[in-house]
């Protein structure tokens, strides 16, 4: 066996590579054509259709709310998630074994099924305000990879380092904060940024729970490509990769992408 | 600051489980008990009752007079060491060992040299900067026996601190550890299942079986006298026979198990009951191929060496049983024997069913 890859691998490497990267391409290209029209290839280089982003008010306020939305339903999953995560790992032989697929949930049900109950539950049933609705749902929708990730982090975590400082006299809450938290860090940031990102890029959820003048980034590039056909779809497009592949590059430089893979 | 340390009574149980039956226990200020037993006699747990991680079912747990029962484990003031370390990987060495005297609110300088004289004792001033990650398993259970020390507990408790080092390290902790609780006067608990670690380190040993104390003695005592089968068996008197008194004759007894008779003195084995247990260890049956000699006759199975002498297992009417023989003439498998057993080194044990 020679250590080099077989010729072929590197070959349906390469295709498999190309064909999740090409629509990638054509988006950048199609971004930057000085056309009134989607086309690909580009017909003249120009940033115009990028500064058309921010012409359209609807972008600049579903930008805004994306990035609200994300942050804070972020942070409330960490909220509810490191406690979740810590107690499932800490009391694992004392709790019942469902309790930790209950928290995986979400992430099996389809994400239409969950977003459509979402809106049967929050905005139908008790007609909470469309921003809390979107809040809630996206902080449901994130909070599972809040739990497994950090549960991962959990799991390598010796508990009895936990019991030392408190046979040393620090007491079990502040032991977590002075102890268990600052050991976990590394997984509580990964799962920061997962759900970011998740949220970010959340199509489905939101397309329930959006409503009349409050929408998110994704849903507002849809309601545009239905009426108008220009790049100004593919800029946006752009501009949410680079949003996303941006924080992918922080958690790369940090922490090491294999860390999300745990 | 050293203290007695005693349980009354205590029993855990998870669920139908019973993990720890009516356990008693006393340490007395100053000393150092091991708890001793394969994993599952309830030591650990035992153990965790007294830091507080585990409540009783029932009985209670006393600290120099203050009933620690009910107290939260942090405010027990109870010096922990465990087998893994348990450092915070997250701070300094200095900072670890300083990590209880933060929790006194003393301050920041007065911890400083306090933590630094307690890694001194342990021989680590130089790495208090490190962090416990760059440190060998030895460095880091001394850091975590100075975390333990520096609080100057009233009791230190250590559970298999030793079990990840490596055989030469174990044994130079283990007198490390003895002499710094000797000079600290602390009383302390030691739970370990390596017989060789308890009884070399500890005052007493508390032997346990199945969540109950099956002997608490002094190591000598033990050695020599185990109180029961289980003891003994544990302590190595492989052999155990059972015998029934034939006639009494003032002090001495005459017994029989098939196929031998033996005459003992209750003066050397106290009061003798009408049916008991002999046990040796296979040092105690001498190997004759006297056919005259007065001992059980023994069929020779396997041979191995031992150093210092040839061990051999034999088959006898009373069951199967091992014996020492001598280097100068090894015997092969299949050899008919007699095995005399040699008094000094044989007790004696009430029947099983009789306790």
């Amino acid at each position: 066996m020679s250590d080099r890859p077989h010729p072929i691998l590197i070959a349906v490497a390469a295709l498999v590579y190309l064909f999740l990267m090409l629509p990638l391409v054509i988006v950048v290209g199609a971004a930057l054509s000085d056309t009134t029209y989607l086309t690909f290839p580009p017909q003249g280089l120009s940033l115009r259709w990028f500064e058309n982003i921010f012409a359209i008010s609807a972008f600049r306020r579903t930008i805004v709310t994306s990035l609200q939305i994300a942050f804070t339903g972020t942070l409330l999953a960490l909220l509810i998630g490191i406690p979740a995560a810590y107690a499932l790992n800490r009391f694992r032989v004392e709790l019942p074994k469902w309790l930790g697929t209950l928290f995986v949930l979400p992430i099996l049900v389809p994400e239409i099924v969950f977003g459509f109950a979402l809106l049967k539950s929050l905005t139908v049933g008790t007609g909470v305000p469309i921003f809390a609705a979107l809040l809630i749902g996206h902080t449901l929708l994130v909070l599972p990879y809040v739990v497994r990730v950090i549960s991962a982090s959990l799991a390598s975590f010796d508990f009895s380092i936990e019991e030392a400082a408190i046979s040393l006299g620090s007491a079990p809450v502040k032991t977590f904060f002075t102890i268990v938290l600052p050991n976990v860090r590394a997984g509580v940031i990964a799962a920061f940024i997962l759900a970011f990102i998740t949220s970010l890029n959340d199509v489905s959820v939101s397309l329930f729970l959006t409503g009349p003048g409050i929408s998110t980034l994704p849903i507002q590039i849809l309601a545009h490509v239905e009426q108008f056909f220009d790049p100004t779809v593919a800029s946006v497009s752009v501009l949410l990769m680079f949003l996303t592949v941006a924080v992918m590059v922080v958690v790369e430089r940090t922490l090491g992408l294999t860390f999300l893979a745990k | 600051m050293t203290q007695p340390l005693d349980l009354h009574a205590v029993s855990a149980h998870y669920g139908t489980t019973k993990v720890l039956e009516d356990l008693s226990l006393s340490v007395q200020a100053g000393e150092l008990v091991s708890l001793l037993g394969a994993s599952g006699c309830g030591k650990t747990t035992t153990l965790r009752l007294i830091a507080g991680f585990l409540s009783p079912t029932a009985g209670s747990i006393q600290l120099g007079g203050r009933d620690l029962t009910r107290l939260p484990p942090h405010k027990r003031d109870i010096g922990l060491v465990f087998q893994n370390y348990a450092l915070f990987p997250h701070l300094s060495v200095l900072d670890n060992v300083a990590f209880g005297l933060k929790q006194r609110d003393i301050p920041s300088a007065e911890r400083r040299k306090r933590a630094t004289a307690m890694l001194e004792r342990v021989g680590l001033a130089a790495l208090a900067d490190r962090a416990p990650g760059a440190l060998s398993g030895g460095q880091k259970q001394r850091v975590a026996l100075a975390r333990a020390l520096v609080i100057e507990p009233p009791l230190l408790m250590f559970d298999e601190p030793l079990s990840n080092l490596d055989a030469k390290l174990r044994v130079d902790m283990r007198v490390e550890i003895r002499q710094l609780q000797r000079s600290n006067g602390t009383t302390s608990v030691y739970v370990t299942h390596d017989q060789e670690e308890a009884f070399s380190i500890s005052d007493r040993v508390a032997i346990m079986n199945a969540g109950r104390l099956m002997q608490f003695d002094k190591p000598e005592v033990l050695y020599r006298r185990p109180a029961n089968p289980f003891v003994a068996r544990f302590v190595g008197f492989e052999n155990i026979i059972p015998f029934k008194v034939i006639s009494r004759d003032g002090e001495m007894v005459t017994a029989e198990t098939a196929g031998m008779t033996l005459r003992l003195s209750q003066a050397v084995y106290g009061a003798i009951p009408d049916t008991f247990l002999l046990a040796t260890r296979p040092d105690g049956l001498m190997v004759s191929t006297d056919p005259a000699a007065k001992g059980l006759p023994a069929q020779l199975g396997l041979r191995t060496y031992l150093g210092r002498a040839y061990q051999y297992q034999c088959e006898t009417s009373a069951g199967h049983l091992v014996a020492n023989g001598s280097l100068t003439t090894p015997l092969e498998a299949g050899t008919g024997v007699k095995l005399v057993p040699v008094p000094e080194q044989c007790t004696i044990l009430a029947t099983e069913d009789a306790r």
